[in-house]
């Protein structure tokens, strides 16, 4: 192969897709199987990222990207995780005030 | 790559450091042709775009005092007298993974400017691609036969409405636009347009089989939304 192309042999794509498959069924089998709580989470966000990161890794060629691209695309999204995380207490801040709000009303 | 015509020219030099390579006072991003940077620089924007609908998801769910609806029983499908959960999803789910693996087999056979089976197994993600929007059309009818609204609905918080069109309806426009582009792109691969380098018409840039990969990884980003939108959406 070519540096810079991005030829890659057919039975990496087949594996990944199998796996894609895979990951898929089993996160709707969490579902199915109505897991709950922090089981049920879990779950989800490791199947999420399995599938995310091989589709990402693979199918875009990621990994075979130099670090500068992968870098300029990758390390913006740490910022959302920053803003997840301040909403998440904006959201619970929110929720305290209502519940004191309705209290208070009667509401 | 230099024997064909139709090709990008991309000088590659030897992996230096990444560092190297940003302050190299030149193409920071070498060996990718502009075209793939500036689809992956879309892609971030749109990242930022479908994290923010994600994220005020996130914050209307926490902050509401009514219980948020059950999704696993609202998209419930009735398989004769049982009622399976999150049926269609779960279809719509394998659909657009299918179509994502004949996208990647499609930009594999177009680096080897294997001009049919890009060209078949593009139409054949744009179909699958289609078919998808029409389950999701399918899905929207349902719920709003059912009186979901985007201001309420009958399950429970009244957000669910406004967050379900927001997210699904976005998410199935960047579906329909891939799939309209796939289309053209499986008629330009089957032409021949990238073994000739054919100028575009809009742009009256050389076709190359670059376009394929480009075009590729939009089809995966819509995928790779769609896992994002399933775990938080559908299975929370």
């Amino acid at each position: 192969m070519a540096e810079g192309t991005q030829q890659h042999p057919l039975k990496i794509y087949f594996f990944v897709w199998i796996l894609l498959f895979v990951f898929s069924a089993f996160s709707y089998a969490v579902d199915y199987m109505q897991f709950q709580g922090f089981t049920r989470w879990g779950l989800i966000l490791l199947f999420m990222i399995l599938k995310a990161g091989f589709i990402c890794a693979i199918f875009m060629h990621m990994f075979w990207e130099r670090l500068p691209i992968i870098s300029a695309i990758l390390l913006p999204c740490f910022a959302i995780l920053v803003f997840v995380f301040i909403m998440w207490h904006e959201s619970y801040y929110t929720q305290l005030v209502r519940k004191l709000y309705f209290l208070i009303t009667g509401g | 790559m230099e024997e064909a015509s139709s090709a990008v020219e991309v000088t590659i030099p030897p992996k230096t450091g990444a560092f190297k390579e940003w302050a190299s006072d030149q193409k920071a991003f070498k060996g990718v042709p502009w075209g793939k940077a500036m689809m992956w620089i879309f892609l971030v924007s749109d990242t930022f775009v479908f994290s923010i609908f994600l994220i005020s998801y996130m914050t209307v769910r926490f902050s509401t005092k009514v219980e948020w609806p059950n999704a696993s029983e609202v998209f419930a499908l009735h398989v004769g007298h049982v009622s399976v959960p999150l049926l269609l999803i779960a279809i719509m789910t394998f659909i657009l993974i299918t179509s994502s693996g004949t996208m990647a087999l499609a930009v594999k056979y177009g680096y080897e400017k294997n001009r049919k089976m890009c060209a078949i197994l593009m139409l054949a993600t744009a179909i699958f691609g289609a078919s998808f929007v029409g389950m999701q059309a399918f899905e929207w009818t349902k719920l709003i036969m059912e009186g979901v609204r985007p201001w309420s609905n009958p399950f429970g918080a009244p957000q669910f409405g406004a967050i379900f069109f927001m997210v699904t309806g976005f998410h199935g426009t960047h579906v329909t636009i891939g799939v309209i582009f796939l289309f053209i792109m499986a008629r330009k691969a089957w032409r021949g347009d990238f073994d000739t380098g054919k100028r575009g018409y809009f742009t009256s840039q050389k076709s190359h089989y670059e376009a394929v990969e480009i075009m590729g990884l939009y089809w995966h980003f819509v995928d790779l939304v769609w896992v994002f939108i399933f775990a938080f959406f559908y299975l929370w």
